[in-house]
């Protein structure tokens, strides 16, 4: 029998004591009523864990990176050892065909019944490259995608780049970079997308711990990512909404207002635009986030955010236009344009007017 | 100084503009106005208040008189509508119009042509010339339409997902747009399509008054078309 979590927790020395308190924490994240501490208790005290495949595709690594910073507590000890992380090439003992062989017994042994989790993209046969800018053990990535996610319970889209595409699909995208969800042939299990470069280590552990405890996903928005992270705005909970509301913005770097901590709105903040829970979650347990931090966000989970224009540019750049130019820029361009026009058409017909005018008399 | 004498003719003057068109004309102009005003300050905000963030509430009011704005435009906007089935055949022109019409192209091509100085009288019409049914349909009905749909699926982001605003407007405009950015940028470049609308719009009002056969900055305020002379417009009989 497979072991279950706390059995994998008790055997690394972690008291019921401590494991208590982070099934209370985790219930707390997620937004749940005290009652589901116990639940979660039960579900991990209970329930096998569900083996995860973790692929790589084009990608840094800043998604695993953000994961096992997970500062919660315990939650770097513990939530490693709750999924059964079979495959994961960045942090796997095992290398080369050893490795390789069990993407293939997961699949068999498993089927219908794993997690896939993909970190990166793959760049597919279009790109420049003929979808050959990401090898794995000596075939396109996306291969050993496609048979992975044919015989997947359910695929987590870690990140930007899986997500959406990131910086690698950002234009002109010369190898093809393509999020999980666009690529054709990827099968039906549900995809859950985690946006973020990278997402909020909490986030990542908390949708995984939802998944094992109440065997279902989570409440996905129209776009597929969790209601429960991503259904606000950073501007909506950020601590410096006050002083946008007031008025109060940072002019520019190191002025008064950004040394009070004013709104860094005009900075090019995408705050407004931006679904995320950073200015609830923060960043490393809590302690920070960018905004807090005096930088502006840059909207790294949303769709895109690198074809934008400048993260320093409240408007976004529109470059259909041939120069950077803003909304801004072309409205004023085409009033301008306009006005001349009806002032020189206003003046060619005063002076018609007066001609006819002479010619009745 | 030299007056124009005419031949004495009968002015006959037609009820064009009914009640509700008028009074829908100068609120959706105001709330047009505060809400490219507002709107443009909410895209590059004021310089930064002084003092305490409690004393002011600068963002905070010029987003509620673009929101109350948006509100009114929208609702008129709904009601004018309602009068395009109900009221009177002018109160459809701009919404529907029938494009397969020899005469509306005929029509058109004659305005463009007296807008190029290439004809010497325009004709008269008891409605809005074929030219001014064309901007107004593309240029501001489905540009306001277009303000109204984006307006609410921002308003949507800020109501938050449990409101009618997200469900009806932000939950499918957002996606279909790419990002919620991209339906800031959208909903900003619009807002220039109507202002140079309204700079077309007021200049070609004042000019019509002065150059064309027919009353127009009155009849919006009255409601009747006079005309400046006895023959018949060319829209007589196709309504």
């Amino acid at each position: 029998m497979t072991e279950t979590f706390y059995d994998v927790m008790r055997r690394q020395g972690i008291t019921r004591r401590s494991f208590l308190k982070f099934c209370s924490l985790t219930a707390a994240a997620m937004g749940l009523s005290p009652a589901y501490a116990a639940k979660i208790a039960d579900a991990m005290e209970n329930k096998p864990r569900i083996p995860v495949l973790w692929l790589h595709g084009l990608e840094c690594t800043c998604c695993s990176e953000s994961f096992i910073r997970s500062a919660h507590p315990l939650a770097k000890d513990v939530i490693l050892s709750m999924i059964s992380l079979d495959y994961d090439d960045t942090i796997m003992a095992a290398a080369g065909e050893q490795a390789e062989a069990i993407v293939d017994e997961v699949i068999e042994k498993h089927k219908g019944n794993y997690i896939l989790a993909c970190e990166g993209n793959p760049g597919l046969d279009e790109g420049a490259t003929g979808g050959m800018s990401c090898i794995i053990a000596g075939k396109p990535y996306t291969e050993q995608l496609r048979r992975a996610a044919k015989d997947a319970m359910a695929i987590i889209s870690w990140g930007s780049c899986a997500s959406w595409g990131c910086v690698q699909a950002a234009k002109p995208n010369p190898t093809g970079a393509t999020p999980i969800h666009k690529v054709p042939d990827i099968g039906n299990a549900p995809i859950i997308k985690v946006p973020g470069c990278p997402p909020i280590a909490e986030v990542m552990t908390a949708v995984i711990t939802y998944m094992l405890t109440f065997e279902r996903l989570p409440s996905l928005d129209r776009q597929g990512r969790p209601k429960m992270f991503y259904s606000q705005r950073i501007h909506d909970k950020c601590y410096r909404r006050p002083h946008f509301d007031a008025g109060q913005f940072v002019e520019k770097w190191d002025d008064e207002s950004a040394r009070k901590g004013y709104c860094l709105y005009k900075m090019g903040c995408k705050g407004p635009t931006t679904y995320n829970a950073c200015s609830t979650i923060r960043w490393n347990g809590g302690l920070s986030f960018p905004i807090q931090a005096g930088h502006p966000c840059i909207g790294c989970s949303e769709d895109g955010f690198w074809d934008k224009g400048s993260f320093y540019d409240r408007l976004t750049t529109i470059k259909q236009f041939g120069i950077e130019a803003n909304a801004d820029d072309i409205g004023i361009g085409a009033a301008t344009v306009v006005g001349g026009a009806v002032a020189a058409h206003a003046a060619i017909s005063a002076l018609k007017r007066t001609q006819s005018k002479g010619d009745q008399e | 100084m030299a007056t124009v004498t005419t031949k004495p003719h009968a002015e006959p003057a037609v009820y064009v503009y009914e009640a509700p068109v008028r009074i829908w004309h100068w609120v959706n102009a105001l709330s047009i106005t505060l809400l490219a005003v507002t709107g443009y300050f909410i895209g590059s905000p004021l310089p930064t208040m002084p003092g305490e963030a409690s004393d002011h509430f600068v963002m905070g009011y010029i987003r509620f008189v673009h929101f109350a704005a948006g509100y009114v435009l929208a609702i008129g906007f709904a009601g004018r509508f309602y009068w395009a089935l109900v009221g009177n055949s002018h109160a459809r022109e701009i919404f529907f119009h029938n494009i397969l019409r020899k005469s509306y192209w005929s029509g058109l091509w004659h305005e463009i042509k007296w807008y190029l100085f290439l004809e010497k009288e325009p004709k008269a019409y008891t409605g809005h010339n074929p030219l001014a049914i064309f901007f107004m349909h593309w240029m501001f009905v489905w540009a306001v339409t277009f303000m109204i749909f984006t307006g609410f699926a921002l308003y949507g982001e800020g109501a938050g997902y449990d409101s009618w605003q997200y469900t009806l407007f932000s939950s499918w405009i957002i996606p279909l747009m790419g990002q919620s950015q991209d339906v800031h940028t959208w909903h900003h470049l619009v807002m220039w399509v109507i202002v140079v609308f309204v700079i077309i719009h007021v200049y070609v009002a004042v000019r019509e008054d002065i150059m064309s056969r027919q009353s127009i900055i009155s009849s919006m305020i009255s409601g009747w078309r006079s005309f400046k002379d006895a023959r018949p417009p060319e829209d007589k009989d196709v309504n």
